[in-house]
């Protein structure tokens, strides 16, 4: 076994600006909608980071950049320490064996003209060293018996299976190349909710039977919070809020956090009562024309002369280095406190 | 006082190529002013068809509502002619749904889109309905509703349209208003602000509220009642303090179990096995049969009709409640099996 | 196979359907039947997904691509059987014109002309003598042949530039639609008067050539927008993930899921090049003697109509049934290739 906190991605400064232009042939730049601005993570061997956030947060954005679908704008994402952003050609293709996806909406990711062992079988066309001709049906059907589905299926076509079949086939394509780790974005967001538990199930067996490293990408809170070890919050591009899972759910000190958690109903009619709910007001902005300084400032009752003029930088805030516990973690809030010790501070 | 709406033994076909699929089979509900009830279900429940069918909008073909009564204010809407069944409908029930976009016409303005409920249905000059819809958006909370009422709708965000979509459903001042998963497609920050509203605006006019979803964090939140929907039929009916205290039908039970709880991390997550049913092939007896940990072989072959929940000493309970299970007790227990 | 219901797209907000899964049933009547009729016969094999449960594997059930559904749901369509047998029997003509013919078409005799139908004549004879039901059958070659190779003409260049111009974007993309632009812009009567009196030839490839010029725009346009389509699905995310070429993705990802509308369009256009091509001959431009196509039998027997209908009726009838047949087939294919109308 190797050293659990052993980082086997890093990723440092990630930025994702998708330029605004105007004009049909003759393209003018107009500005940039900035999807991903200024992101830093590590992704530990053998670990699950979830990344929350809600929609437009660039979450799918720093997804599609982990498994090089798009190119960062700036930054480094270092594979045991060499950038794998700018590789293309053999190197590239190297590296794809090793980082691979879990995509969201099961009825989209399978090609409805393929069956299901020309599916999960591509992987070793496209990298026939990883397993001769001879041996790939029975490496398929040994992928399908591993996702839980009969192996019998593997001349079936997509549309033959239900949405969380259709699941389990696309996890068994991502496992194909024995890949290190996975991105998963918002992998059961799609399923049934009694189906939604039994995908979970199956990746947390995964992870145990294989030891991948997952990066979890979701809305759904609850389900980040079973499934993940440590929680990155992000908010208009950029991460407001890094941690363990105890951490950040039982201690955020970013406001956004704690109105993101506060939002979520929970399952319990008797807690209706005494909830104490933050309702943020207004929208979130446009990525093109954020807000200087704090994303948040324009949604955020704490906010001040100085988080419209300074960014608040992703690290322990100075006033609780030292403060031990669990609210001693990466906040990016001038303000940063213990929702508890402020004592549901509401606006 | 009767209900202001009651569903009684509804039951909806789609008749297709490949047969008969039974989408609702003999659903019973009912809804007082001013309360919410909450309809969960999966995909394919017939939660969504139930509405569709109060509403009247249903697509036929390939869908027939064949059997059951549909009573709104003292009323049989399936014995109304169609033209007294559109007024009732545009005038006192009205419908959220869950994709605004696509529900709102692109290229009208929201301010004119609002204002033609008044011209139509209230025959209101062009400057009344401007100035109404106006104030259906301030009642919806639009931010500067005078500066935006004719932007199209998208000038405005998932929230704000949403918003747009309640005002529609409330300018007529309806006594029933049916909302089918209105929050699914909307952030939880946006979700937890569009309750809140649904919830005030209720308090406000007294109007019952049919809430459509399969999120059972916000049926905890809102809902006074629960119908959880399974294949076309209603397995369980309860207030949402009992069902979530103790549900009395395994399905329900599986749902709860589902969600990911704080104590239980790091272990397995309870998963109810199997598929939904086909609803072209319901399978004999009780429809939740071949996922049930509690099934016996009964259950295989007598379809469990709706039995009063009753306490200890079998008196019923008050408010009433219902579980289709034959093992009602065991589950309201969790009797092992 | 998602929920075709024009209620819900599937290109809004992906959290917009964020959990609830599958189609919901009353927005897709047959597709997510199909899809619940497998999931009930796989859900014997459910138990498979749990260990430890009693599982019992049926026998796999008959593999059927959405081509299969198509081809089921078109045995069962009269249209589409009564436009099939039109066409197999129009090719059959075209082939072996001699077979249906009851002798030479340039067997004119001018005592009869302009004669209606009799005996051995049912269609009667036009204004040089010769027997109409001969040249009708004798025309069915031009007409069709023009229609089947310029459709495959423009099919093939419309969908190799308009595909490439899809999957590629950018600098040709632009360049592309602003020449499907200016050929949309050419009046068609207009520029083929110019065109084919500029190219003189008693042959049918001047047309053909002219019909694929301006009709391969249009099919660029269909290739182009289901190539877009196509190329947005995370299937073609997930190759692209795996490192497959672009080579391959295009070949084994795209193409085979953006063909089905152009096929469709292409059918129609098929019915229309045919009636094109006769309005060129009427005008004088298209297809000469001694070429027989229907086209020039419907331009001489025009100013004749008052005496002698005849001449006008047959090849005129057969003009219409023949794009009829290929509109009806290319509408029957798209219905049951569009799983919104199954």
């Amino acid at each position: 076994m190797t050293d659990p906190s052993e980082a086997i991605l890093q990723v440092r400064d990630l930025v994702k600006h998708y330029p605004l232009t105007q004009g049909i042939i003759f393209r003018k730049h107009v500005g940039a909608v900035q999807a991903v601005d200024g992101v830093s993570f590590d992704l530990n061997r053998g670990e699950t980071l979830g990344i929350v956030g809600e929609s437009g947060c660039g979450k799918s954005t720093v997804a599609k950049m982990l498994v090089n679908l798009e190119q960062p704008t700036s930054g480094q994402i270092l594979y045991k320490g060499d950038d794998i952003s700018k590789l293309s050609g053999r190197a590239l293709r190297a590296v794809r064996r090793n980082i691979q996806m879990v995509f969201q909406d099961p009825y989209t990711s399978l090609n409805p003209r393929m069956t299901v062992g020309d599916i999960i079988g591509e992987p070793y066309d496209i990298h026939p060293e990883v397993a001769p001709k001879g041996s790939r049906r029975a490496k398929v059907q040994e992928l399908l018996d591993v996702v839980g589905l009969n192996p019998e299926y593997i001349n079936r076509y997509p549309h033959q299976f239900s949405g969380g079949q259709r699941q389990r086939i696309g996890i068994a394509r991502g496992l194909a190349l024995r890949p290190e780790i996975i991105v998963a974005d918002e992998p059961v967001s799609a399923l049934d909710v009694s189906v939604q538990a039994q995908v979970v199930n199956l990746l947390e067996r995964l992870q145990d039977e294989f030891g991948l490293s997952y990066a979890f990408i979701a809305h759904d809170l609850s389900v980040v919070r079973h499934i993940s070890d440590r929680v990155a919050v992000m908010y208009l591009g950029r991460l407001a809020e890094l941690g363990t899972d105890t951490e950040i759910y039982d201690h955020p000190t970013h406001p956004y956090t704690q109105a993101l958690l506060s939002a979520v109903p929970v399952p319990d009619p008797e807690a209706r009562e005494g909830r104490a709910r933050i309702i943020l007001s207004g929208d979130v902005p446009s990525p093109a024309d954020p807000p200087s300084g704090c994303r948040f400032r324009t949604r955020c009752w704490k906010a001040q002369a100085r988080c419209a003029a300074e960014v608040p930088q992703l690290a322990v805030p100075e006033h609780l280095v030292g403060a031990g516990g669990p609210v001693e973690h990466p906040s990016a809030c001038f303000f940063a406190e213990d929702m508890a010790a402020a004592g549901h501070s509401a606006p | 006082m009767a209900a202001l709406l009651e569903v009684r033994d509804l039951q909806v076909e789609f008749r297709t190529r490949d047969g008969i699929a039974k989408a609702v089979n003999g659903v019973t509900y009912s809804v007082d002013a001013g309360e919410t009830l909450a309809v969960l279900g999966e995909s394919g429940s017939g939660k969504s068809v139930t509405a569709q069918a109060v509403m009247g909008i249903l697509d036929s073909p390939p869908g027939f509502v064949t059997g059951g009564e549909i009573v709104f204010q003292g009323k049989d809407l399936l014995k109304m002619g169609a033209e007294e069944r559109r007024k009732t409908r545009g005038d006192k029930m009205a419908m959220i749904f869950q994709d605004a976009l696509s529900s709102l016409n692109p290229v009208l303005s929201v301010g004119y889109q609002l204002g033609e409920m008044f011209r139509v249905h209230r025959g209101a000059s062009k400057k009344d309905a401007r100035a109404k819809a106006v104030e259906l958006m301030e009642r919806v909370r639009i931010p500067a509703a005078k500066a935006r009422v004719d932007d199209y709708p998208h000038q405005f965000s998932g929230g704000m349209r949403q918003r747009i979509m309640i005002a529609m459903a409330l300018a007529l001042d309806p006594d029933l208003i049916i909302a089918d998963e209105p929050t699914t497609a909307l952030d939880v920050t946006v979700q937890a602000q569009v309750m809140d509203l649904l919830a005030e605006l209720q308090r406000e006019t007294n109007m019952g509220l049919i809430l459509i979803t399969h999120d059972l964090g916000v049926v905890a939140d809102v809902a006074d009642k629960i119908a959880v929907m399974y294949a076309g039929r209603i397995v369980e009916a309860a207030s949402v303090h009992d069902i979530y205290r103790a549900p009395a039908h395994p399905y329900t039970r599986g749902l709860l179990d589902s969600i990911p709880r704080l104590d239980l991390k790091g272990q397995e997550l309870y998963a109810i096995k199997g598929l939904p049913p086909n609803l072209l092939a319901i399978p004999p007896g009780c429809a939740f049969n071949p996922r049930c940990p509690r099934a016996r072989s009964v259950c295989r072959t007598d379809r469990p009709p709706v039995y009063d929940v009753t306490d200890d000493a079998g008196r019923p309970l008050e408010p009433p409640r219902g579980s289709a299970c034959h093992f009602w007790k065991e589950q309201l227990h969790d009797r092992p099996v | 196979m998602r929920d075709p219901h024009s209620e819900r797209p599937d290109d809004v907000d992906p959290l917009a359907n964020a959990g609830t899964g599958g189609p919901e049933l009353p927005n897709s009547t047959e597709v997510g039947i199909d899809v619940a009729t497998e999931e009930a016969e796989s859900l014997e094999n459910a138990d498979y997904t749990h260990p430890g449960d009693p599982g019992t594997a049926t026998s796999a059930t008959e593999a059927r691509s959405l081509w299969g559904h198509a081809w089921r749901d078109l045995r069962r369509n009269p249209i589409f059987l009564v436009s099939a047998l039109l066409i197999v029997f129009l090719v059959f003509v075209s082939l072996w014109p001699s077979v249906v013919a009851g002798g030479s078409p340039y067997d004119c005799d001018l005592a009869h002309s302009r004669e209606g139908a009799s005996g051995s004549h049912p269609f009667g004879f036009d204004l040089q003598g010769c027997d109409v039901y001969n040249r009708t059958v004798y025309g069915a070659r031009a007409s069709v042949s023009v229609g089947v190779f310029a459709t495959l003409g423009a099919a093939l260049l419309g969908t190799v530039l308009g595909g490439l111009a899809g999957y590629f974007g950018g600098w040709w993309d632009g360049v592309l639609s602003r020449i499907t632009e200016i050929f949309f812009g050419i009046p068609i009567l207009l520029g083929g008067l110019v065109f084919l009196s500029v190219v003189p030839s008693g042959s049918i490839w001047p047309v053909i050539g002219f019909i694929v010029l301006l009709g391969w725009p249009q099919i660029a346009r269909i290739a182009r927008g289901s190539v877009i389509t196509a190329k947005q699905n995370d299937y073609v995310q997930a190759a692209r993930s795996l490192g497959a070429s672009n080579s391959r993705i295009m070949l084994r990802h795209v193409l085979p899921n953006a063909v089905a509308p152009i096929i469709v369009v292409a059918t129609i256009a098929l019915g229309t090049y045919i009636a094109l091509e006769a309005t060129l001959s009427y005008l004088g431009v298209g297809l000469k003697p001694p070429t027989i196509s229907w086209g020039q039998d419907i331009s001489t027997a025009a100013p004749q109509y008052r005496n002698a209908p005849h001449m006008l009726l047959w090849p005129a009838a057969w003009l219409s049934v023949t794009v009829l047949a290929f509109i009806m087939l290319g509408d029957a294919v798209r219905d049951a290739l569009d799983p919104k109308l199954r």
